[in-house]
C-alpha cells in the first residue's frame, strides 16, 4: 500500500502543475480581454476572399 | 424620397451624396475611406458587418504636439529606439469590421508590425517601426479612416497603470486548495471506525498535507480579512470582517492543534472553503464596466499640448508646449474643435465657444476680442488667438478639483449595512461562547475549551458575509443591463438611503439632441420659405441643421448666390429677392437687451421678418418621473442657466420642487454640502463637468449620458438617457434590493443558530462543519439571486 505515496505525490505535482499555469496565464494578461479573441478567430478565412476582390478590382481598371 | 443609407457609415444621405464604384457615400469624407480599403484590399471590412465604418473628421493641425519628442515618449509604452509600442484609445471602435481593420493595420501601413484590439475597452496596441512611422502619421492613418485615437492630458500623468489581479490569484488558491484538502478529508469522513487499519497508518500524512494547502488560503488568499479587522478594530468599528478574522484564526489553530495531538482531523476544508466563498462573493461584487470610466477629472477632456506664439524680436514662432506649461500672458492658438485649456481673454479671431463639456449645454456662444474665455469651452469655427490669463490648474473651472470633496473617500464614511448588523452579531456570538466555556467549565472542564472554539468556528457568518455581494452584485449587473451602470455595489445601498434628489438642468433634464424651435414674426410667402429652406440645406451651421430639419419638406430652389459668413449668417439670394438669415445684429444691425434666448433672425430684401426662438426641450419622461419622485423625495433643480426658462419650468414640474438659478459650480458644490450638513442623504443628478463638484460631493451622484462613449466627469453612476424615465424604478428597486439583504441575514442566522446547537453541546464535528458552511452559503446565494431577479423582472 505503499504506493500510495507515489500516487498522493504525483497527483499533488500535477495539480500543482496546472494551478501555475493556470497563475502564468493571468499574469501574461490572457484574461484580460475574454472577449476580442472570440472575434478574432473567426477572421481567418477573410484573406482569400481579398484575393478575390483585387482580381475584381484589377478587372475593372481594364 | 427614398432613404439611400451610406455605404460605409450607415447614416441617411441627405445631401452631397457622393456615388463611387457604384455605392453612395453620405459624404466625401466616408468616401475617401472606402478608396483607401478597396485599394489596399480590405473591402471585406463592409463584408463582416454592414455599414461598420465612421465619418472621419478634420484633423489638420490638430496633432500638431506629436511632433513634440517629449509628449510622445511619455505616450508610447515601450521604445527600444527601433520600434514603439502604443496603447491608444478609440471610442469609436464598435463592431467586428473595426476590430478586423484595426488588427489588418499593417496591409495599409508596412511599418505597423502587429496590432490588436482589446474590444471591451475599445483600445489598440500597436507596434510599429519608429524610423520609418512617426506617432503622429501613425495618429493620422488611424484618423483618415474614422478611428481617430482619443488622446488626453490624462494619458500624460497617469503614465502606465498596472492591471491589479491580486483578487484572481488570491480566489485561484482558495479555490485549488479547497478542492484539493476535500478530496483528501474523504477518507477519514467515510470511514468513521477509528480502528481501521489503513487509516490509522496513512491518516498524519493526509492531515499534513491539508494542513501544507491552508497555509497559503490563511496567510495569502485570507490575509485581507486580517488587515481589514485589525483596522476597523483600531478605529473601534466592529466591522464584519472581525468575526470572520477570528473564525479563520479559530479554524486554524484549533485544527493545526487537533492533527498535532492525534485529536481530529481538523476544519482545513471548512476553513478554506469559507475563504473561497468570501473571495467568490469579493469577486461578484467587483462588477466593472471596462469601457466606462468612472473616475474622470477634467484631465480626460483636456488636450495634452497646445501651439504657442512666441515672439522673437518681430517675428512670431509657433512652438508646441505641453499645457501645464502655459504661464499668465502665454498667447496660445485655438483651432477648429480644439477645448480651450486654461482661462483667457480672446484677442483675435472669431469664437464660437461651445461649453457643453462644462454646462451640458451645446449650443455656442459668441464671443468677442477683450471677451473672456474659460478653460474647457470648445472652439468651433476658425483660428483663436487667446491670451492665457491664469495656469491650468488656476483656471476657473479646474480649480474646482482642488476643493476638499475630491479628496474623500465616500465609502470608507458610510457604515454599510452589512457592518452594522456585523456589530451586534460580534458581540452576541463572544457572549454565547463565553457563556457556554464557563457552563461547560462546570459540568465537564475537558469539553470546554472544544465548545469554546466550536462556537467561534460555527458562527463565523460566511452566510451573512455573502448577503450583500451577492444581492447587489446581482443588482449590479441587472442595473447595467437596463443601461444604469454603477461604479459599486455600495451606490446601491447609498441610493436606497437617500432622500433629498438634486437634478441640473441643461443636458440632465433637458435634451440636446433635438430642440422646440417657435416662430414668432410675419408670416413668410411660399417663395420665401423655399429661399429659406434651401439656404439653411447649404449651410453647416448646427443652428441650420436643426431648423433645416424642423421646416423640410419644401421644394428647394436654384440659388442664384449663397454666402456664409461664420459666426454671423447666411446671405443668400434667388433671382431678386435676397435673404439675411442669422443673429440679430448681422440682420438688424442692433441687439436688443433680451440675451437670454437663442434666435434665428430673418430678413428678405433688407425687410425685418421675424426670428425664430430655440428652446430647451425637456425629456418627454420629466413631468412623470418628478411626480412619481416627488411623493417620497426632496426635489431640487441646480441650474448654472438664467431665469429665462423659469416660468416654464414652473408649470411643468410639480409645486414642491424648489427651483435655483445663477448657481456656479462651487454653488452647486455649497449647496449640497449645506443639505448634507442639515442630515439629508444627497443624490446629485448632473451630466456636465460643472456639477463635477457637487457629484463628488453628494452622497450619490448620477450622471446622465445621451451617449455613454462620450465623456462623462467623475461620479457613482451613469445612467443611459434613453432609460432616464426608469430613474424612479431604479431607485425604489435600490430599497427592495436592502430588503432582500436583510431577509437573507434571518436566513442565515438561522443556520447559526442550528451551528450553534451542535457547538453548545459539545457534538461538533468536522464533517458537520463541512456540510453546514457551505450549504448556508450556498443557500443564501441562491436566494439572493432568485429574488433579485424577481423584483427585476417589474422593470419593464
Amino acid at each position: 500500500m505503499s504506493i500510495i505515496y507515489l500516487l498522493l505525490s504525483v497527483s499533488v505535482v500535477v495539480a500543482v502543475g496546472f494551478f501555475i499555469a493556470f497563475i502564468v496565464s493571468v499574469k501574461k494578461g490572457q484574461y484580460d480581454d475574454v472577449y476580442t479573441p472570440s472575434v478574432r478567430m473567426l477572421f481567418e478565412d477573410e484573406l482569400v476572399e481579398i484575393q478575390d476582390s483585387s482580381i475584381t478590382n484589377s478587372e475593372k481598371s481594364n | 424620397m427614398d432613404k439611400t443609407t451610406c455605404y460605409h457609415c450607415g447614416d441617411v444621405c441627405e445631401r452631397d451624396t457622393v456615388t463611387y464604384d457604384g455605392k453612395p457615400f453620405c459624404c466625401n469624407g466616408c468616401k475617401t475611406v472606402y478608396e483607401i480599403f478597396s485599394e489596399n484590399n480590405l473591402t471585406c471590412y463592409y463584408d463582416l458587418q454592414e455599414a461598420p465604418g465612421t465619418t472621419p473628421k478634420e484633423v489638420e493641425g490638430k496633432y500638431k504636439f506629436l511632433d513634440n519628442e517629449d509628449v510622445v515618449e511619455r505616450l508610447v509604452a515601450f521604445d527600444d529606439g527601433k520600434s514603439r509600442i502604443v496603447d491608444l484609445y478609440i471610442p469609436t471602435i464598435h463592431c467586428s469590421s473595426c476590430i478586423w481593420v484595426l488588427e489588418n493595420l499593417s496591409k495599409l501601413q508596412p511599418a505597423v508590425s502587429t496590432s490588436q484590439v482589446n474590444f471591451p475597452k475599445k483600445t489598440v496596441r500597436i507596434a510599429f517601426s519608429s524610423k520609418e512611422l512617426s506617432l503622429k502619421n501613425l495618429v493620422l492613418l488611424l484618423s483618415s479612416i474614422g478611428y481617430e485615437p482619443y488622446i488626453s492630458l490624462e494619458d500624460y500623468d497617469s503614465g502606465k497603470k498596472a492591471v491589479d489581479r491580486k483578487l484572481i490569484y488570491k480566489l485561484a488558491v482558495a479555490g485549488f486548495a479547497f478542492g484539493n484538502i476535500m478530496f483528501l478529508s474523504f477518507p477519514e469522513y467515510f470511514n468513521p471506525n477509528e480502528n481501521d487499519f489503513w487509516l490509522l497508518r496513512y491518516k498524519p500524512i493526509f492531515r499534513w498535507l491539508m494542513f501544507a494547502f491552508s497555509v497559503p488560503v490563511v496567510f495569502y488568499a485570507g490575509w485581507d480579512y486580517f488587515v481589514s479587522a485589525y483596522k476597523g478594530l483600531r478605529a473601534r468599528i466592529l466591522n464584519i470582517d472581525v468575526p470572520i478574522a477570528l473564525g479563520i484564526t479559530v479554524l486554524f489553530v484549533r485544527s493545526t492543534v487537533d492533527i498535532m495531538l492525534n485529536l481530529g482531523s481538523g476544519f482545513f476544508d471548512s476553513l478554506s472553503g469559507l475563504i473561497f466563498f468570501l473571495l467568490i462573493g469579493k469577486f461578484f461584487q467587483q462588477r466593472t464596466y471596462s469601457f466606462l470610466s468612472f473616475e474622470r477629472d477634467y484631465k480626460s477632456y483636456f488636450p495634452i499640448a497646445v501651439t504657442r506664439i512666441k515672439r522673437d524680436n518681430a517675428t512670431k514662432v509657433e512652438e508646441t508646449v505641453q499645457v501645464y506649461d502655459i504661464k499668465k500672458g502665454d498667447r496660445i492658438l485655438i483651432r477648429n474643435q480644439e477645448l480651450i485649456p486654461v482661462d483667457g481673454i480672446l484677442i483675435s479671431g472669431h469664437a464660437e465657444i461651445d461649453y457643453s463639456f462644462v454646462t451640458g449645454e451645446s449650443k455656442p456662444v459668441e464671443k468677442q476680442s477683450g471677451d473672456k474665455l474659460f478653460a474647457g469651452g470648445k472652439q468651433i469655427g476658425g483660428l483663436l488667438e487667446i491670451e492665457a490669463v491664469q495656469t491650468v490648474e488656476q483656471s476657473y473651472l479646474t480649480q474646482l478639483w482642488s476643493n476638499d470633496a475630491f479628496l474623500k473617500d465616500k465609502e470608507s464614511s458610510f457604515q454599510n449595512l452589512t457592518d452594522k448588523i456585523s456589530q451586534r452579531f460580534t458581540i452576541a456570538v463572544l457572549s454565547i461562547a463565553t457563556i457556554s466555556t464557563i457552563f461547560w467549565l462546570v459540568v465537564d472542564a475537558g469539553k470546554s475549551l472544544n465548545v469554546f472554539t466550536a462556537v467561534l468556528i460555527i458562527a463565523c457568518p460566511c452566510a451573512l458575509a455573502l448577503a450583500a455581494p451577492f444581492t447587489l452584485g446581482n443588482m449590479l449587473r441587472i442595473f447595467g443591463k437596463k443601461k444604469f451602470y454603477l461604479k459599486n455595489a455600495s451606490v446601491i445601498e447609498r441610493l436606497a438611503k437617500s432622500s433629498t434628489l438634486i437634478f441640473d438642468k441643461t443636458g440632465t433634464i433637458t435634451t440636446n439632441v433635438s430642440q422646440q424651435i417657435t416662430y414668432f414674426g410675419e408670416s413668410l410667402l411660399p417663395v420665401e420659405q423655399q429661399l429659406l429652406l434651401t439656404s439653411l440645406k447649404s449651410s453647416n451651421h448646427p443652428l441650420s441643421r436643426q431648423l433645416y430639419n424642423k421646416i423640410k419638406n419644401k421644394e428647394e430652389l436654384q440659388l442664384d448666390s449663397f454666402s456664409e459668413i461664420t459666426g454671423k449668417g447666411i446671405e443668400a439670394c434667388y433671382k431678386n429677392l435676397c435673404l439675411k438669415l442669422g443673429s440679430e445684429r448681422f440682420v438688424k444691425g442692433t441687439t436688443s437687451e433680451d440675451k437670454q434666448q437663442t434666435t434665428v433672425h430673418i430678413s428678405f430684401n433688407g425687410v425685418y421678418k421675424g426670428c425664430y426662438v430655440f428652446y430647451n426641450q425637456y425629456r418627454d419622461s420629466i413631468q412623470d418621473v418628478f411626480s412619481q419622485l416627488a411623493k417620497h423625495y426632496k426635489l431640487i433643480v441646480l441650474s448654472g442657466d438664467n431665469e429665462g426658462e423659469k416660468n416654464r419650468l414652473k408649470k411643468l414640474l410639480p409645486s414642491n420642487v424648489s427651483l435655483h438659478f445663477n448657481q456656479s459650480p462651487q454653488d452647486k458644490l455649497d449647496f449640497v454640502q449645506k443639505l448634507q450638513n442639515k442630515g439629508d442623504k444627497v443624490v446629485m443628478i448632473g451630466d456636465g463637468l460643472n456639477d463635477a463638484g457637487a457629484l463628488m460631493q453628494s452622497d450619490v451622484g448620477l450622471v446622465v449620458s445621451e451617449d455613454i462613449n462620450v465623456f462623462s466627469p467623475a461620479s457613482d453612476g451613469i445612467i443611459d438617457a434613453s432609460v432616464f424615465n426608469l430613474l424612479p424604478r431604479f431607485i425604489r428597486l435600490s430599497g427592495k434590493a436592502v430588503k432582500i439583504i436583510k431577509w437573507s441575514f434571518v436566513f442565515s442566522f438561522l443556520y447559526n443558530v442550528t451551528g450553534l446547537y451542535f457547538a453548545v453541546t459539545g457534538q461538533l464535528t468536522p464533517v458537520i462543519a463541512a456540510i453546514l458552511m457551505p450549504l448556508s452559503s450556498i443557500s443564501v446565494v441562491v436566494f439572493t439571486t432568485v429574488a433579485t431577479n424577481a423584483i427585476a423582472k417589474k422593470i419593464r
